[in-house]
């Protein structure tokens, strides 16, 4: 009833090309936004800023960054997490090479490095396919996290094998180090997420997400109609890995605060695949959903218990929260494969006919 | 369709319900002292015992005394499972309801929490694990690892072992291996272990395990087996600990020459060897056993009510647990008679921990005579004291005492603690300078 675009007449090319067609997706899109940068940082409590909003949106630009790669060109990896760490290790190597360097600067040219780093365990997948590729991520995987802890110029030779971040400023205020404030942090991560959730919109919807689609449907075809396989696929391991790194870089230095090797270990690449699974391979509304279902479901069963008065030790808390999240992901896949986004693309075609359904 | 559509609904709800339990009551008539246990994950084994000593020993203290001076503590666990996310979903949970402390009870949690204690004004009590140069209270008011570091650990070890050889000059041309948890924790001794190296002309050959590979050790043992070390250091947590002992007695090492660090000595890491794992030593600096009459309150008061299991009562780790809450009650206590207040902050904990000072004679009104060395020299700028420890063997059922209390080489650690120090300060420009003023003991 609400719903619906009858009425919205598109007169040009360029509105009907548009991300967001229907004018009531813009309107949601805007009150997204609006409780993003106002309601949240003026109503939200330091344990929703700080433990459940910065990690969230790090994690979906992680899964944005894997869903690039493994939903769009349809290249699996396992080496999201080592990619990760190559932005943080390399962010802290910059800013404590050139302290005087603004330290976003050095967060997004972390991003470079990780991408390139991407692009030389990228290059198998011009032969080998599907769980191959997967078991040959694995080995970035074991490699770069064997880099971490085995180099210890990586750590600036500390003996705690740690890295430990600074305290950096823009202007006068302090965003990285522990006397940032919770907010200056969080408006930091959330412009930089929005920023290249933009650039990501941009990219899939452009030639460039065209070509990997096609690499994506079926490689041979894309091949014949002349798209080159090993730029596209390349290109698709540097950006998503650039991704993986800004986040990698943005857990270390705005919401970590210091990490050990074990940070970005294959647990952490389990981690954001599971996002990208049951978010939806191929959407990016999937990569904010699948963050928000696999990182802050357990998070509110474990704080259920509390709220409702009933006493339960954490251990037993936690037992029953794995549980019923991994109960929750059977039943999402049952239910719907092509994960949360396919279920809210059916959701609103619902909405469309709502309440008289034909 | 409806079970969809009902998910979804149940999904939304949920999420914008979430913020209303984004709610902190703080208690002013109670201290609130968080745990950080994991009762879950690859690393349970090591941290259920630890959580149900520290736990019992707090709950005996409100069961048996009403509390710490007349106000009951407050004790919630906080489930991490040796994970760094969820120990920092911890903090900031439990940060709400102003604690007097933090426990990480892991070297990846402390890490995060150093710089955050200072700025958020709870102190960090990291037991014998965590950052080494926290020991350096001048740099790191806020950061506090007694009762020994790890390279006190090293020191210790080495003693022993010259000991053990008749002299350090008897170490000159033997090789003494060194298998270590391949990551920060068991790195960390590395370059006191070459230092020793140098000065005493032994040789050091290393066997590093990675995380994932703790439960195969056939490859290192394998080594071991053809290099032929006079001696075996272990630095090992968790699964680790079963399978280097499993493994040594299978390569027929001798145990009585294999000595690990005081993470490497539950009960649950000998004794999967069975007969095998008879004469392996380890570091200790508590005693084990039921036999203090502290214990026997908590077997009075608490247990069958807690999570404890009585077979596992009194084990070493549990144990360990036991002597964290001790440190913890002291530190409190102290913070009570300082301020003349009942209901102490974490500012006033932090000053209770800098005047810690438990003599024999504390230990025995504790109802806890000789179950530690006196932990004397917790200062303003010695956060950790470099506390005496000693060396036990297992026999096969339980372990024996078999050395005295030993003193680490304060003045081989120091020097490097201090060098440590200094240099994270200097990484961390803007790291603050030491405000606090210092109390007299």
């Amino acid at each position: 009833m609400l719903y619906r675009e009858a009425g919205q007449f598109k007169t040009n090319y360029f509105a009907d090309q548009a991300v967001f067609p229907i004018r009531q997706d813009r309107i949601g899109v805007a009150i997204i936004l609006l409780l993003a940068f106002v309601a949240i940082p003026l109503y939200g409590s330091n344990f929703l800023l700080q433990a459940v909003v910065i990690p969230f949106l790090i994690y979906s630009l992680a899964s944005i960054g894997l869903n690039l790669l493994t939903g769009y060109t349809g290249l699996l990896s396992l080496g999201t997490g080592a990619f990760m760490g190559v932005g943080a290790y390399a962010c802290y190597k910059l800013t404590s090479l050139f302290p005087g360097v603004n330290i976003l600067i050095w967060m997004i040219c972390s991003g470079f490095v990780a991408a390139a780093v991407g692009v030389v365990f990228g290059l198998p997948s011009l032969r080998i396919k599907g769980f191959y590729l997967a078991i040959a991520t694995l080995a970035a995987q074991f490699f770069l996290q064997w880099c971490f802890v085995r180099i210890p110029w990586l750590v600036n030779y500390n003996v705690s094998n740690a890295i430990e971040v600074p305290q950096r400023m823009l202007g006068d205020i302090v965003i990285t180090g522990p006397n940032a404030s919770l907010h200056t942090r969080y408006f930091t991560v959330l412009i930089i997420v929005v920023a290249m959730t933009w650039i990501a919109s941009n990219i899939v919807h452009g030639r460039i997400g065209r070509m990997w689609m096609a690499v994506r449907d079926q490689d041979i075809a894309a091949e014949l109609m002349g798209i080159r396989l090993l730029r596209t696929k390349l290109l698709a391991f540097a950006v998503s890995s650039f991704y993986c790194g800004v986040a990698g870089a943005m857990l270390v230095f705005l919401w970590y605060g210091g990490a050990e090797a074990e940070t970005f270990n294959i647990n952490q690449s389990f981690f954001v695949l599971f996002m990208v699974i049951i978010g939806g391979l191929g959407s990016l509304l999937g990569s904010y959903l699948g963050a928000a279902l696999i990182f802050g479901l357990p998070i509110l069963l474990r704080l259920l218990p509390d709220a409702l008065g009933v006493p339960m030790h954490s251990a037993t808390i936690e037992h029953m929260s794995f549980l019923i999240v991994g109960g929750l992901i059977i039943i999402f896949l049952i239910v719907e494969p092509h994960g949360l986004a396919r279920l809210w693309q059916i959701t609103k075609q619902k909405l469309r006919v709502w309440p008289f359904p034909y | 369709m409806r079970l969809k559509a009902l998910m979804v609904g149940a999904v939304l709800a949920a999420t914008a319900g979430a913020p209303a339990f984004v709610t902190a009551a703080s208690a002013q008539d109670s201290i609130y002292v968080p745990l950080f246990s994991y009762r879950t994950g690859p690393f349970a084994g090591s941290g259920i015992p630890i959580a149900n000593g520290m736990h019992d020993y707090l709950d005996m203290l409100n069961a048996r005394d009403g509390g710490i001076g007349g106000v009951k503590l407050a004790i919630e666990e906080c489930e991490t499972g040796y994970d760094t996310k969820k120990g920092v979903e911890c903090y900031e949970s439990t940060k709400a309801k102003s604690p007097v402390i933090t426990n990480p009870y892991s070297t990846g949690i402390t890490l995060q929490l150093i710089p955050k204690a200072a700025v958020d004004k709870i102190p960090v009590l990291s037991m014998a694990y965590g950052l080494s140069a926290s020991a350096v209270g001048e740099s790191f008011p806020w950061v506090f690892n007694p009762p020994a570091t790890y390279w006190d650990g090293l020191s210790i070890i080495m003693k022993h072992i010259a000991q053990k050889e008749g002299g350090f000059d008897k170490l000159k041309g033997k090789t003494i291996g060194f298998i270590f948890f391949d990551g920060g924790y068991g790195r960390e001794p590395i370059p006191l272990l070459e230092q020793f190296a140098k000065k005493y002309g032994f040789e050091t050959k290393l066997y590093p395990v990675p995380a994932a590979e703790m439960q195969n050790q056939s490859a290192q043992w394998l080594n071991v087996r053809r290099d032929k070390p006079a001696w075996m250091i272990m630095w090992g947590w968790g699964a680790m600990n079963p399978t280097a002992v499993r493994e040594a007695a299978r390569t027929n090492y001798p145990m009585d020459k294999f000595i690990g660090i005081w993470w490497s000595g539950g009960e649950d890491d000998a004794r999967p060897a069975g007969e095998g794992g008879k004469g392996y030593l380890t570091l200790n600096f508590h005693g084990v056993g039921s036999n203090y009459p502290a214990l026997k309150d908590i077997e009075k008061h608490v247990l069958g009510k807690s999570q404890t299991q009585k077979d596992k009562f009194a084990e070493n780790l549990y144990n360990r647990g036991v002597y964290n809450s001790v440190l913890i009650a002291e530190a409190i206590t102290n913070a009570q008679k300082i301020t003349g207040k009942k209901a102490v902050t974490g500012a006033d904990v932090r000053r209770g921990l800098e005047t810690l000072n438990i003599t024999e004679a504390r230990w025995k009104e504790l109802g806890l005579p000789g179950f530690g060395a006196p932990v004397t020299n917790v200062t303003c700028a010695d956060h950790n004291g470099h506390h005496a420890a000693y060396v036990q063997q297992w026999d096969g059922q339980k372990w024996v005492k078999i050395t005295d209390w030993i003193t680490p080489m304060k003045e081989e650690v120091r020097p490097l603690l201090e060098a440590a120090a200094k240099d994270y300060v200097e990484k961390n420009t803007g790291w603050p300078k030491r405000t606090e003023p210092c109390d007299k003991k």
